[in-house]
């Protein structure tokens, strides 16, 4: 693993949490979503949070698709993960909502889940087509002939 | 809303969102590291193969589903049953149809991560 993939995987969880947040953020403004209010819904994106949230999402969004371009579907997913554990302490100490026990043993599950993964391999190989062995000298025959010619000369 | 009405709409999720999931891996797989494909042809080049890959784009299309199912299923039940079945059995299913459909090597390790991560996000979720 390379830097610019581990800037790429911690990425992924910090536009996925932060992303997550700033929709919540925002749509506190607007209040629970039912029927009578449903038309008023577009007026949503007018609010800077929500703005800055699918922003966001959108970066998640474009570094999660650049993750699986190099990683495995079962390595990227619970490597990033720890989005979920970045998404509760910042609805702990940003929108100040209450975290229960259980919710902090989600968290510990999670990381003992991405210990699991964070030491093996992150891609099967020959998986990514970038990581398949091509044949390098597959004309041998025509190598063969210029060699002979060299010697000839 | 039955039971079964209910497990019904949390297994479409599911399913609609692996199947969304797994044709974006391989879609990613064959097109190659998004940074080495920049490198070689441009930010532009990059977005023009992403796009133009059937499978992203099907890919797309059952995330898309994925999400209205479970906006749908969310009216039918308790937000407590609904978000955490649907989020920690998409892990699971992930993890087996990555291991049938991309033959990605599902060894112990990523076997056991899967099921810690689901445990834990059905503990977030509930």
């Amino acid at each position: 693993m390379t830097i610019r993939k581990y800037i790429i995987l911690v990425a992924v969880m910090f536009f996925a949490a932060c992303g997550d947040v700033s929709l919540a953020r925002g749509m506190r403004v607007f209040g629970p979503v039912t029927l009578a209010t449903l038309p008023h819904l577009l007026t949503v994106l007018l609010n800077p949070w929500i703005v800055l949230g699918v922003l966001l999402l959108i970066g998640f969004f474009a570094s999660y698709l650049s993750a699986l371009s190099f990683a495995d579907l079962t390595y990227v997913l619970p490597a990033t993960s720890v989005s979920y554990i970045l998404m509760v302490v910042l609805a702990r100490f940003f929108l100040h909502e209450h975290v229960t026990i259980w919710r902090w043993l989600g968290v510990l599950l999670i990381v003992t889940g991405v210990g699991f993964v964070a030491t093996g391999p992150e891609a099967t190989p020959g998986a990514h087509r970038h990581n398949r062995t091509e044949p390098q000298y597959e004309p041998v025959a025509e190598l063969a002939e210029v060699v002979e010619a060299g010697n000839e000369a | 809303m039955s039971h079964f009405v209910l497990w019904s709409g949390i297994a479409t999720v599911v399913v609609t969102s692996t199947i969304g999931d797994v044709l974006q891996s391989r879609a990613m797989k064959e097109i190659g590291d998004l940074g080495l494909v920049r490198q070689e042809h441009g930010l532009w080049g990059v977005m023009r193969r992403v796009a133009a890959n059937g499978r992203f784009t099907i890919g797309l299309g059952f995330m898309a589903i994925g999400f209205f199912s479970l906006l749908i299923t969310l009216s039918w039940g308790d937000v407590s049953i609904v978000g955490p079945a649907s989020a920690s059995l998409t892990f699971i299913a992930n993890a087996l149809a990555a291991r049938l459909y991309l033959k990605e090597r599902v060894d112990h390790r990523r076997w056991m991560a899967a099921m810690f991560v689901a445990a834990g996000v059905f503990l977030l979720a509930r």
